[in-house]
């Protein structure tokens, strides 16, 4: 067990794969001489040279797509996206080419790559350097998309993500880089598995990313008796693992970063609903984000993602009254 | 050896099966053009008429482990680096004897013991994962290369440009190769783009360039042999323009009414079966007899094509539910 941040955690994945397997290079937007703007690749290009660690050009349609060339010939390439919005000028190759290449060649080429993106909001950085975007990626059969919530995940799950056969959108909240936590190396997570976090058995509260965080705080301070679960993987998620959670806890709330229209949550909320019908005691519900870009100044950004007071409210209500509770910008008339 | 891999050394050794090839694509895309308009292939098709001279010198000059990425105009490429009429035409008819299985379609042809990436529907697609190949064989220390061909059309999207430039800072051993065939899409390129000669763009991103006649196998064979050159002995990229001319319309039943007059007849005089017939019987090895002779034998081998794929099975329902993931 050691102690560290999570983006040494990351470091920490990033310099044991590449111990391991030679064929896994790292590229993107000043992640080699300057060891990347969040400082996700300190010393790898001093202990693994500019052949393996390299900088490019701010060209994210050419470095993703060269990740996808590069992966089909056999190397494992992991990619940074510094921002995940710069994403946008890239999606072509991760959604419609990397994701398609094993389809469209009867299994033939495979596409072993990770792409790394900050994402998330609560830093400042305003609309455009600030949002989850899950939801771009998260409809493509054949792309798998996890997020970390802690150093653990950030070390086990970009490892595991590094070892998949497939592309893998892996995504890291900007927010939580520099929180600490104990990291166990000899521990594998799997993609694809949700872990659950704390036992209850009146609530099944389902969180991401830095909601894990918020949605932790939340249930403490309610006193309310909770299954905690990270999702972890959103493609594919855990149905078994949220839906036995549920079947004993007869109630769902998920706490998600994402706009409260077509968020990801939706996904997790309809398909419980509609495997529950009937047997739950409340309506499952999700805490998100008004239908609001990313706003800048402080006193706007803190009550964009759910804060552990919202969601706090929101579980207690719904325990207590079995009914949907209303968003916050409803209760106080903010919007609709 | 393969089907397909003795097809591609067919082509790697000989000049009539050069010729032999060429005759073969254009009967192939007659036909096909034929099946289309008898509603027999569905959804879309794009045909390379009047460009398999590029097809060819790609496909008998690059060597069978070096790669290409090449666009959804892929029947000419496909069936010049060795895949059959047969897996060509039952891909495009959404047969499981397809060569993805009938889940790619006229636009997505693959082989991988060729070296054929799966060719990509997206302008300017394949150019940054050609390049992304390229880096792993220059990362393996192998002296392999990579060629990523595509249209004029894609001279104009980011993706050309941040490949280019991306390949030549890496200097990677990539050969960008553009078939102008004068037409982007629908529009004629004057009207797309501020330049006639395409290749002058790579003078921006340092890299060296030419144009050649795409009409003339052998001089797009000696160019791309420079280039292939340069990026083994580690030079770095190339980027190579073929001036050639689209004979048919942009995809389906677009008849191009939209030419100018005349402009189709002129560039048919250079038709690249043509040139190619020429030079053969100048050096020899052709004569009227034998062309007259190929020429029947390409539609005698289609017609047996089309008979045997049109009795091909569809593919199971369990095709859409496979190869969407890679297991370990």
């Amino acid at each position: 067990m050691a102690d560290m941040r999570v983006r040494q955690a990351i470091v920490q994945a990033l310099k044991d794969e590449m111990t391991n397997d030679p064929s896994v290079i790292l590229f993107g937007e000043d992640i080699a001489a300057a060891e990347g703007p969040f400082k996700t690749s300190e010393g790898l290009l001093e202990q693994f040279g500019p052949d393996r660690v390299r900088d490019t050009p701010i060209s994210e349609m050419a470095f993703t797509g060269a990740a996808v060339g590069a992966a089909m010939m056999g190397m494992k390439p992991v990619i940074e996206i510094m921002f995940m919005e710069f994403l946008g000028v890239a999606l072509d190759q991760l959604v419609t080419e990397a994701a398609k290449m094993h389809y469209l060649s009867n299994g033939e080429y495979s596409v072993p790559m990770v792409v790394r993106a900050s994402n998330a909001s609560g830093l400042g950085f305003g609309s455009q350097h600030s949002q989850t975007l899950e939801n771009w990626v998260n409809a493509t059969p054949g792309l798998k998309v996890v997020t970390l919530s802690d150093a653990q995940s950030a070390y086990s799950l970009l490892r595991a993500a590094i070892a998949e056969p497939n592309p893998v959108m892996f995504l890291e909240p900007r927010i939580l880089y520099a929180e600490r936590g104990s990291v166990d190396t000899n521990l594998k997570m799997e993609i694809g598995k949700a872990r659950l976090l704390q036992n209850g058995d009146q609530v099944t509260v389902v969180a991401m990313g830095n909601m894990v965080n918020v949605a932790r705080n939340a249930i403490k301070e309610t006193g309310i008796s909770a299954d905690l679960i990270d999702l972890a993987t959103l493609v594919p998620w855990d149905r078994d693992t949220v839906l036995n959670s549920v079947s004993k806890t007869k109630r769902l709330v998920v706490v998600e970063e994402s706009p409260f229209s077509g968020g990801w949550g939706n996904e997790i909320v309809a398909y419980v609903s509609t495997q529950l019908f009937g047997k739950l005691l409340a309506p499952a519900i999700r805490i998100s984000t008004p239908d609001v870009p990313v706003p800048f100044s402080g006193a706007l950004e803190s009550r964009f993602a759910p804060t552990s007071s919202e969601v706090s409210r929101q579980i207690k209500e719904l325990v207590e009254k079995n009914q949907a509770p209303k968003p916050w910008w409803i209760v106080e008339g903010v919007s609709k | 050896m393969n089907t397909a891999i003795q097809r591609r050394e067919e082509v790697r050794k000989s000049e009539l099966a050069w010729y032999e090839r060429m005759l073969e694509i254009r009967e192939f895309e007659t036909q096909v053009n034929a099946l289309f308009a008898s509603g027999a292939i569905r959804g879309t098709t794009h045909l390379c008429n009047g460009q398999e001279a590029v097809d060819l010198a790609i496909a008998s000059t690059l060597n069978n482990d070096d790669v290409v990425a090449a666009t959804y105009r892929s029947h000419g490429i496909g069936l010049a680096m060795g895949l059959t009429s047969e897996s060509v035409l039952a891909e495009i008819m959404g047969k499981a004897t397809g060569c993805a299985g009938g889940v790619g379609g006229s636009m997505h042809l693959c082989n991988k013991s060729l070296g054929l990436l799966p060719t990509s529907a997206i302008i300017g697609g394949g150019m940054p994962i050609a390049a992304g190949a390229a880096l792993a064989f220059q990362i393996r220390k192998e002296k392999r290369v990579a060629l990523a061909m595509f249209g004029d059309g894609s001279t104009n999207i980011g993706s050309f440009h941040e490949s280019m430039n991306l390949a030549a800072i890496w200097k990677l051993p990539v050969i960008y190769i553009c078939d102008n065939n004068v037409y982007g899409e629908y529009s004629r390129i004057n009207i797309t783009t501020p330049i006639e000669d395409l290749h002058m763009r790579a003078e921006s991103y340092a890299m060296p360039h030419e144009k050649v006649d795409g009409m003339d196998i052998y001089k797009v064979k000696e160019s791309l042999a420079n280039a292939i050159d340069r990026a083994r002995s580690g030079g770095g990229p190339t980027f190579i323009e073929a001036k050639t001319y689209r004979f048919s319309g942009h995809s389906r039943a677009d008849q191009a009414l939209y030419r100018p007059e005349g402009e189709l007849e002129k560039w048919q005089s250079r038709d690249p079966i043509l040139v190619t017939e020429n030079h053969l019987i100048k050096a020899g090895k052709l004569d009227s007899s034998k062309v007259a002779e190929m020429k029947a034998k390409a539609v005698k081998d289609m017609e047996t094509t089309i008979e045997k794929v049109q009795k091909d099975p569809d593919p199971q329902i369990n095709a859409m539910f496979k190869n969407i993931w890679a297991v370990k």
